[in-house]
């Protein structure tokens, strides 16, 4: 199933530039990994050492968190959109 | 990346900053850059926002996704681009902690102004090295050569 995984701009020098990207996946999980896959060089700024999505790294499909679905084993279907949206933190 | 890449923005945006910093001091302020990048990349409005980190927003602060959403509308309806963040250090020096480079994105601008007792002092810039291990540090420059 083809869905649309959109890329913010601070990972689009790691995709060729490109703001979106298309993949066959059947989860959430399939399409990052087929991304990071892809592009190998986004997956440590996705993925702590631990394999873990960064708690900075925010992951809609069509505008629902999936920390409310079911994370990375969210099943997509055809025509969704993933979308990887940043949060920012930082401090002295 | 360059070696030594250059963000250009005016006294203006560099006041608005200082400001920012001062109006929430003992917090830390924060907020989005809007501007362009091409050539060269150049701040040219400010998108202040609130800190989220209520239980320690002296020494931490936190945008979430939706707020970044929102500067991303912003820029977008002014026709520009989301390239970058600042934020203030209160009584601490304007360079980059490690928590600010584990909680990094590359690409981005990370200007980060200290005020120290209520009074904006320096202001840096750094851009965090592609493989996530440093910050680089990013010359600040007046626009068209003012």
């Amino acid at each position: 199933m083809a869905i649309k995984l959109e890329i913010p701009t601070a990972l689009r020098p790691f995709t060729g530039k490109q703001a979106s990207v298309e993949f066959e996946a059947a989860t959430v999980g399939e399409a990052l990994k087929t991304l990071t896959t892809t592009y190998g060089d986004l997956r440590k700024h996705l993925y702590n050492d631990d394999g873990k999505l960064r708690s900075f790294v925010n992951i809609y499909v069509n505008d629902e968190d999936i920390r409310y679905l079911e994370k990375e084993n969210t099943a997509i279907k055809d025509g969704d959109t993933i979308s990887i949206v940043p949060s920012i933190a930082g401090g002295r | 990346m360059s070696a030594a890449p250059t963000l250009f923005f005016s006294e203006e945006i560099a006041r608005g900053i200082r400001e920012c910093g001062a109006r929430d001091y003992p917090n830390e302020t924060c907020g989005a850059m809007l501007g362009v990048d091409g050539e060269r990349r150049e701040v040219r409005a400010l998108f202040p926002l609130v800190n989220r980190r209520d239980d320690s927003p002296r020494n931490r602060f936190s945008v979430t996704a939706e707020d970044v959403r929102a500067a991303e509308r912003a820029a977008t309806e002014q026709g520009l681009e989301l390239i970058g963040w600042y934020h203030s250090h209160p009584d601490h020096p304007a360079r980059p902690s490690e928590f600010d480079r584990e909680h990094a994105w590359p690409w981005y601008s990370y200007v980060i102004v200290s005020v120290a007792a209520g009074q904006p002092q320096d202001m840096t810039s750094w851009r965090l090295a592609d493989d996530r291990s440093h910050y680089l540090p990013e010359e600040l420059g007046a626009p068209q050569g003012k």
